[in-house]
């Protein structure tokens, strides 16, 4: 009881905290053209590489200053929020359902489905990620589709490997022998059973996937691979800002903040649900 | 092992030939006729059915041979061996930092734990384990090589230097030939990317190794050891450790092959001229032998490793040493 409520009392600021964050980098995504101050887009070379706000030279209106080509980069930053929302929302959720649901037959019908599943587990594992995603987008050509594709296809086995254990674990309780004697079939008994109690891990996985797409989107944009050119990312901005780091620091320092802020904000509020989820120490 | 390189070298070979774009037109100059065409693509073996260039390029495999790089024109198994020292090198100092930190911050928060130090610590290491390499070599380029400029954030030796090297192991030659100037010259390059890499996995080190301490020093040997007067630091490093590593030690194999795909991403973030630099850039020039040849010697050393740590495993567990 005690420690129930003590460890309840000390999450919640962490996942107050991430959830925050996240709120407002998703709300000023969505609603990106009220909010960016200028046209992202907006190329002007007498604006060129403007210092944030605080500092001399810099102009109203472009609080965080300006890249190289003059545009400014709290524009660039709100719409390239939008890429990296879409990517983590949409790639996640891919590579949870291709993993959970092949992790979940493994673990639960064992036998053969299982030794083919972890096999290729195996052999997905055997490749460095970053290098395979790579690979993957530039086979399936630059683009917003491509990216999403390319992390589902890789990360589904993180999903895979966690829902295989927990299924098999869950698979050997009376509840499900059970729902076996009442008459359900096996399939009935997986996903009406066995799913519900696996969901706590898919939830704080899912979070911690989707931090993990927004970097990966970042590394792809970082080496030119990710969507078209023109439209702001957050790994673009940041390749952008490594170029000219002696000149205008703030080209990178912002971006990896908005990035760090993100990536720590996703797995601490997937932590936090996952506590608050979990049976043992609900 | 062997059934999952097999699978590894038909995923690779499956995925390139998805590949849109044609390697050989981007080779040519524009106006080639239609003969040079298809000699280019005999000599390169496109000109066979899926299944018979699959074959073809195992069976050389197995013989040593891994093809030609297309963008490079050389060897493709001469320009890996070439390449793969440096991203060892890196990996290892890597390695060693990661188990430095991780092992100095167990210690520490073990020494001190139920204190706001042990508290401390576990809010960085895990804060240090939800960022990623690759944000870390940024800020680290930020630190060390903007703000306070004392390390190198770029290449892998200083390029006007004169290199007496035979082998591509640079740091480990320049040590065994004394020239503790070239040495200092590299670690200088090496140091940030390998700390980039490191980060993650001495932040896991801790948090485990710390467990496995405070676990280890409630047992009665360790308070007789205590009671014969040992310091509290001195009964850590000379009676638990060495018994609560064991786990640990399991879990740093395992991430050793994550820090190595890390490798990639971060040699490009400092422009160090390793193995994953050279594969990015094979995947931009759509090099088909050369990324093949690197992805299946990346799989090979994670093959490798997890070999090595099943072995050491079996070394250095009692139980298992005599059963």
């Amino acid at each position: 009881m005690d420690e129930a409520r003590i460890s309840r009392r000390g999450l919640s600021p962490r996942l107050w905290l991430a959830g925050g964050w996240l709120l407002i980098a998703l709300l000023a995504a969505i609603f990106a053209p009220l909010i960016a101050p200028q046209d992202p887009l907006a190329q002007d070379l007498m604006l060129e590489r403007l210092p944030p706000f605080w500092l001399d030279g810099a102009e109203p209106g472009y609080w965080l200053g300006t890249d190289s080509l003059g545009r400014d980069l709290l524009s660039r930053l709100i719409f390239g929020g939008r890429i990296a929302f879409i990517v983590a929302f949409a790639a996640a959720t891919s590579a949870c359902l291709i993993g959970s649901a092949l992790g979940l037959i493994a673990g639960y019908f064992g036998g053969w489905a299982d030794r083919i599943i972890s096999r290729i587990v195996d052999v997905w594992m055997a490749f460095p990620p970053v290098l395979f995603a790579i690979l993957l987008v530039a086979v399936l050509g630059t683009g917003l589709s491509s990216v999403i594709i390319a992390i589902a296809v890789i990360d589904w086995t993180r999903f895979c490997r966690v829902i295989r254990a927990e299924a098999m674990s869950q698979a050997r309780m009376d509840y499900v022998e059970s729902a076996r004697i009442a008459g359900y079939g096996r399939i009935g008994i997986m996903l009406r059973e066995v799913l519900p109690n696996v969901l706590p891990s898919v939830v704080a996985l899912l979070s911690l996937e989707m931090g993990i797409a927004v970097i990966v989107e970042a590394i792809l944009s970082f080496v030119n691979l990710s969507i078209s050119t023109d439209d702001p990312t957050w790994g673009g901005i940041i390749a952008e800002g490594r170029l000219s780091i002696h000149q205008a620091w703030w080209v990178l320092v912002f971006p990896l903040i908005t990035l760090i802020l993100t990536v720590l904000s996703f797995s601490q509020f997937g932590e936090g649900l996952k506590a608050r989820f979990d049976p043992v120490l609900r | 092992m062997f059934v999952t390189l097999f699978g590894v070298a038909i995923v690779v070979f499956v995925v390139i030939r998805v590949a849109p774009g044609d390697p050989i037109a981007m080779m040519l100059p524009p106006g080639a006729s239609d003969d040079d065409i298809a000699r280019l693509r005999a000599l390169y073996g496109l000109d066979k059915s899926i299944v018979q260039q699959f074959f073809i390029w195992l069976g050389g495999m197995l013989h040593g041979d891994f093809g030609t790089s297309i963008s490079l024109r050389q060897d493709v198994l001469g320009l890996v061996f070439n390449r793969l020292p440096a991203t060892l090198e890196l990996a290892t100092v890597a390695l060693l930092v990661a188990i430095a930190m991780g092992a100095a911050a167990a210690i520490l928060g073990a020494r001190s734990r139920g204190t706001a130090v042990e508290a401390g610590i576990d809010i960085a290491s895990g804060a240090t384990l939800s960022i990623p390499d690759f944000l870390w070599g940024l800020v680290l380029i930020l630190l060390f090589g903007v703000l306070v400029p004392v390390f190198d954030i770029s290449g892998r030796v200083s390029p006007q230097l004169d290199l007496p090297f035979v082998t591509q192991f640079y740091l480990a030659e320049s040590m065994l030939r004394l020239r503790f100037d070239l040495t200092w010259d590299l670690i200088k390059h090496m140091l940030m990317p390998a700390v980039a890499l490191a980060l993650p996995l001495a932040a896991i080190i801790a948090q485990l190794l710390k467990q496995s301490l405070k676990e280890v020093l409630d047992l009665d040997y360790v308070v007789l050891a205590r009671v014969k007067g040992f310091s509290e630091t001195q009964v850590i490093l000379r009676e638990v450790l060495k018994n609560a590593a064991l786990p640990t030690l399991t879990l740093v194999g395992v991430q050793f092959t994550f820090l190595i795909g890390g490798t990639v991403i971060v040699e490009r973030l400092f422009s160090y001229e390793g193995l994953g630099n050279m594969a990015i850039d094979a995947v931009i020039n759509r090099d088909l032998p050369l990324i093949q040849g690197i992805v299946l010697v990346f799989a090979l050393l994670f093959v490798l490793i997890n070999l090595a740590v099943d072995m050491m495993y079996a070394l250095l567990n009692p139980r298992l040493r005599h059963g």
